[in-house]
């Protein structure tokens, strides 16, 4: 795995232009992470792992009839193992997953954002939310296809995983892929992971999981956390879009707004501008015949 | 309401600024464009390696520890995460493994040894070495009273049948064999290792 050069350079801000193009930062690699559902056992470590780097305590849990600890991400669950209980060919098959942000290369929920720095995408693919700058307008909610970020009504704020960007700067790997007793996720350039990747999915065939694929969909333009799935041809039973896009909805509008402020702004100040110039002679001289005009009344009486 | 060039122009202005207030100054973002990076929050941390407490596996740990133990810097755990220089699990923790630090940093954590008297409603705080005595004359005086020299058959058996012993997880090699020595020499038979489980 090549060291990243400024791990923390930046691709995209939400809500703002491009920042300027670095040549620095077109050689920053990206980075990704690989689940490969082949080899997750659904110990929950991964889960753990997140819940104690990020500091996001423990939350009332109740069983639900499932292995699974809470029904969905939260705002403090950055990351959740899904079991899925499916039916394949008479027997029980447990589709489970990982479930956290997939880091998009085409985040919705930054092109949905219209709150400035709010949403951070580096120039390694990691995306990430900036609390102080989110006005929690939720409209990151509706971008993302993938369900992640979730809204905190006490903070009125969004939160999602990190992927670690603060490990990943520091030239660690997230606590995730770390904690992973089995190694079924795996950090690194997403080159290298692709390359695993493809290489898992050829094993599962051999192994006779003949529809088993890799999970980069190019509707988001792939993503910096990848699924090895062993059923791909179940993508709905994972609770995985087959096809997911950025999901804009009428957000664009929204920006269109900015623009049309701005203009107004620049129309109303030239046109002030203009006024000044045009008129303002006249008004003075109005002004001064109405003075002379109160001084000979004044010097009549 | 008669409207006048400059009220108009007044009004333009003045909706345009709202429209564009807050992230911009006639259309340009005036809000820097910084890398909210955030910070490591082991970065100013020390290191303790620690092995994990839970079963038999040993996996290795590094405990990261805040505060210099100045008189009001008491030293807590911030983290704690598998340690990649073991052997044993290269880094990776199980899900309870990856618990830890909530056994460490826990206000209900027992910090002192806990008596319960036989018939006894309430638990009485004690120190280890009233603790210590007190085991040793109930395994004295329960070994006393329950040895078995020869069986119903006449064999020579030299056994005490009045306890058991139950070795704890994060026992070491060593220390698993100076239990077993300690009282198989008191001619235990039950010796039991959560190691097994």
């Amino acid at each position: 795995m090549s060291t990243p050069l400024d791990p923390l350079a930046i691709r995209r801000i939400s809500a703002s232009p491009s920042p300027n193009p670095s040549i620095r930062n077109g050689n920053v690699p990206a980075v990704a992470k690989l689940v490969d559902i082949g080899l997750c056992i659904g110990c929950k470590a991964c889960e753990v792992a997140c819940k104690e780097w990020n500091d996001l305590g423990v939350e009332d849990t109740y069983n639900f009839g499932s292995y699974q600890s809470h029904k969905a991400l939260t705002p403090n669950t950055w990351d959740l193992m899904l079991f899925n209980e499916v039916e394949i060919n008479g027997g029980l098959q447990w589709l489970i997953r990982k479930d956290s942000c997939l880091h998009c290369d085409e985040p919705g929920c930054l092109l949905a954002c219209p709150a400035p720095g709010a949403i951070v995408q580096y120039a390694n693919g990691i995306v990430d939310f900036n609390q102080d700058k989110c006005i929690g307008c939720q409209y990151c909610l509706v971008g993302c296809p993938f369900d992640i970020p979730k809204y905190d009504p006490k903070s009125q704020k969004v939160y999602k995983c990190t992927l670690c960007v603060d490990r990943v700067g520091a030239g660690l790997e997230p606590a995730c892929a770390k904690a992973c007793p089995t190694a079924a996720i795996k950090f690194g350039t997403k080159d290298d992971m692709l390359a695993e990747g493809k290489a898992s999915v050829d094993r599962l065939k051999q192994r006779g999981f003949v529809n088993a694929t890799l999970y980069d969909p190019p509707g988001v333009g792939g993503t910096h956390m990848m699924y090895v799935v062993p059923h791909g041809d179940r993508l709905a039973d994972y609770q995985l879009p087959t096809n997911p896009t950025p999901r804009r909805g009428g957000l664009g509008v929204l920006g269109a707004w900015k623009w049309a402020g701005a203009g107004l702004l620049w129309a109303g100040t030239v046109g002030l501008a203009v006024h000044f110039i045009r008129f303002r002679g006249a008004r003075i001289d109005a002004i001064k015949a109405r003075e002379r005009e109160l001084e000979e009344q004044e010097g009549r009486r | 309401m008669v409207t006048t060039r400059r009220g108009f122009i007044k009004l333009g202005v003045g909706a345009g600024a709202g429209l564009a207030a807050g992230t911009s100054v006639l259309g340009f973002p005036t809000d820097k464009v910084e890398a909210a990076t955030r910070t490591l929050k082991i970065a100013q941390a020390r290191e303790f390696h620690s092995v994990c407490p839970y079963c038999a596996v040993g996996c290795g740990m590094i405990a990261y520890v805040l505060g210099d133990e100045a008189r009001n810097a008491v030293p807590t755990v911030v983290h704690i995460e598998g340690d990649p220089d073991s052997p044993i699990n290269a880094g990776a923790l199980c899900p309870k493994g990856a618990t830890t630090m909530q056994l460490t940093v826990n206000r209900r954590r027992v910090l002192k040894p806990l008596y319960r008297a036989p018939g006894a409603a309430d638990w009485k705080e004690m120190s280890w070495s009233e603790v210590l005595d007190l085991l040793a004359q109930r395994i004295k005086e329960t070994r006393d009273r329950t040895f078995v020299t020869v069986d119903s058959k006449g064999n020579t058996v030299n056994r005490q049948e009045g306890f058991a012993v139950a070795g704890g997880a994060a026992f070491s090699n060593e220390e698993g064999y100076l239990m077993a020595k300690l009282f198989r020499a008191l001619g235990t038979v039950y010796i039991e290792q959560q190691a097994r489980v």
